[in-house]
């Protein structure tokens, strides 16, 4: 059984991430979980599109395809038909899934198909340099969005489980045992598991928006979380919610029919 | 007066001043600094339209179809997979006659992955009807795009248009640029009177089925306008040199090519270099010369062939490859269908792919081989990668 360390492609290192940056923890956190789940290098394959996040398949000394932005879902969904045998996982982006891919997205969770999708959700186009995604909160600066962003954005998670997904949930970079147990649970629910991961991008969002640290990203996603059973609790209570806020932890765990189960 | 700007800069002042009322666009690298700086113009107010922030090229394009139709002067810009995935709605829009002006800020294709120069992208969409000029420098690039607007939007013409600058090499780069004033832009640059737009008083309809009676006499028209298009922008150009002073007004342009026995044909950013390395090797007492081809589309074969009466040996500098046909780039294949008359010796060399440097040194290898006779082939490959 593969230790951690054994997960990574050490041949590609240095990695391109820059200091500070969330992704690093969650590629961590994920290899982690799949080597706690006792998988075969040999058996798994990582899928990602294009971003700083879909960088990550790279990095994993396991098969990987690194496809075109936006459609890492779609050639996931083929090599999973093709090879149900193999655990597939799928490193995206915010913007790769949710703007160029959010087709993909609905879909592959509608036929609910074998997979693990890890989102790094940074709030913002990272790899090209800072231009607001429908994930970017409304004010924040980026930028295509010199005053601030006005359009809504939009609710992954929650996305997701509308769409059908067997299993949901939310961490951030902070949370990163629970971010860990969270991929690791996601990766034994048949059907397609979405978690998403609020990730920092210092360089790209945190310089625009008074987070200019590393840090001071962690702590503002520590500070904005909410545990979901909290946020429901005080919702039948009645109670306002701040909407800076965004719901962490399960967000749904179900078995609706599959696609793509190992035979 | 000169302005040191970056290309993409000089670019998003031009777009500014031809007053678009729609700019839509995804980002991709190298286009970024251009539609960053019109997000920021339409949000200081300096440009007086709306700023679409899309999910995709997709949409980018197809929401500049639907602006366009409904009667507005409309944008974008994108590269590479961006243009790619856009395919389809390139089709459309020419087929709708839409005059939409699109910087692409030429970039190889994936995959493998790559950002960087080179122009691929742009060229595989050659058979669209899209119009294709290609700039050398920040100030071509600059001022193709307000004879660019005036050349789609004419009633005779009414095609979109490329306006392709090199990725990097000039969008990154800065370079004194003259900007012409809103008044002088103004002048030159009438506000759209589109020919067909949607309106509901006099309703009309874009982009319907066209039975198998019909359909080819839309694909015959767009050719048309397409031929129509040459002296329409030569007039525009004459109109812009006028007014501005700076020559555009050939499809092609030659330099130092009068008794030149080798010439080479290059298009963008190249040329510079190019022109640098003629003039070393006819200081060395060669006779070389370029042909430096501003239109890719329409092709101006005969301009191309014109230029190039009486030299002995061309070399066509290819940052694309047309893969499986024999000539390897093409650009060659239009420039050999121009000349095939005078039978010069014709050569392809294929180079620069995926952003690696062509050199003084290379454009005189290159040079040599053509006087050598040695066939359409690849330059500067590592053979060391090769198995
Ligand atoms: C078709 C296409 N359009 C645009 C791009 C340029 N592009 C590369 S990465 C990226 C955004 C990435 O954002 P996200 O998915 O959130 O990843 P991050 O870099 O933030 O991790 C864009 C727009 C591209 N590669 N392909
Ligand atoms: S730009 Fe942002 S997302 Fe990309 S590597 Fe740097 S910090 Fe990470
Ligand atoms: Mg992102």
């Amino acid at each position: 059984m593969p230790s951690v360390s054994e997960w990574y492609r050490a041949d590609r290192m240095p990695h391109i991430f820059c200091t500070g940056c969330g992704n690093g923890t969650v590629l961590n956190c994920t290899l982690q979980a799949a080597s706690d789940m006792g998988w075969e290098i040999d058996d798994t394959v990582f899928v990602s599109g294009i971003g700083c996040s879909s960088r990550a398949s790279g990095y994993t000394a396991a098969d990987s395809l690194h496809t075109t932005h936006g459609r890492a879902l779609a050639f996931a969904t083929g090599v999973k038909m093709a090879h149900p045998e193999f655990n597939v996982v799928v490193f995206t982006g915010d913007g790769d899934l949710s703007a160029i891919g959010g087709n993909h997205f609905i879909h592959a969770c509608r036929r609910n198909i074998d997979m693990t999708v890890i989102c790094m959700n940074n709030m913002i186009y990272g790899m090209t340099g800072g231009q607001g995604s429908p994930c970017t909160p409304r004010g924040a600066f980026s930028t295509t969005t010199p005053y601030g962003a006005q359009e809504p954005t939009f609710d992954l998670a929650e996305l997701a489980v509308a769409a059908g997904a067997n299993y949901v949930s939310r961490w951030t970079t902070y949370h990163v045992k629970q971010l860990t147990d969270s991929i690791k649970t996601g990766m034994e629910t048949p059907g397609l598991s979405f978690i998403e991961t609020m990730s920092q991008c210092p360089t790209s969002y945190g310089r625009k928006n008074k987070l200019r640290q590393p840090l001071d990203m962690i702590e503002y996603l520590r500070d904005h979380s909410i545990l979901i059973s909290k946020k429901r609790r005080l919702e039948a209570e009645g109670k306002v919610i701040p909407d800076t806020t965004f719901a962490v932890g399960e967000f749904v765990r179900r078995s609706r029919p599959v696609m793509g189960l190992k035979r | 007066m000169l302005q040191i700007t970056e290309g993409s800069h000089a670019v998003a002042e031009a777009v500014k001043l031809c007053r678009p009322q729609v700019v839509s666009a995804y980002p991709i690298t190298p286009q970024t600094h251009i539609v960053e700086r019109l997000a920021e113009m339409v949000a200081d107010g300096d440009l007086n339209g709306e700023y679409i922030c899309v999910e995709s090229e997709f949409s980018a394009l197809s929401s500049c179809v639907g602006a366009s139709a409904a009667g507005s002067r409309v944008y974008s810009a994108t590269t590479s997979q961006g243009l790619a995935f856009m395919a389809e709605v390139v089709f459309n829009a020419a087929g709708m006659r839409l005059p939409i002006v699109m910087t692409i800020a030429n970039r190889a294709l994936g995959a493998p992955l790559n950002i960087w120069n080179d122009q691929q992208d742009s060229i595989f969409l050659r058979d669209s009807g899209w119009m294709q000029i290609y700039g050398e420098d920040a100030q071509e690039a600059m001022d193709l795009h307000f004879i660019a607007y005036k050349l789609a939007e004419r009633h005779d013409v009414l095609l979109p248009c490329f306006v392709c600058l090199d990725g990097f090499i000039v969008s990154h780069t800065f370079e004194p640029v003259d900007i012409p004033s809103q008044k002088e832009i103004d002048e030159f640059l009438p506000a759209f009177n589109p020919l067909h737009r949607l309106d509901a008083k006099n309703p009309m309809s874009f982009g319907m089925y066209a039975t198998p009676d019909c359909y080819q006499e839309f694909r015959y028209e767009i050719n048309a306008a397409m031929i129509r298009a040459k002296a329409a922008y030569r007039e525009i150009a004459a109109e812009f040199k006028a007014k501005f002073g700076r020559d555009y007004t050939g499809l092609v342009e030659g330099y130092r090519l009068e008794d030149a026995e080798t010439a080479i044909v290059a298009m963008g950013s190249i040329c510079g270099t190019a022109k640098d390395a003629i003039d070393e090797m006819r200081d060395a007492g060669e006779k070389v010369g370029l042909l430096k081809i501003r239109s890719f589309r329409p092709f101006p074969s005969e301009e191309v062939r014109t230029a190039l009466k009486g030299v002995k040996n061309i070399a066509v500098i290819e940052k694309n490859i047309s893969i499986g046909s024999r000539m390897l780039g093409a650009v060659g294949l239009e420039v050999k269908d121009a000349v095939y008359k005078d039978s010069p010796n014709i050569f392809s060399y294929v180079g620069g792919l995926g952003g690696r440097d062509i050199r003084k040194r290379d454009i005189k290898q290159i040079v040599q081989w053509a006087k050598e006779g040695r066939n359409d082939c690849f330059f500067g490959l590592r053979e060391e990668l090769l198995k």
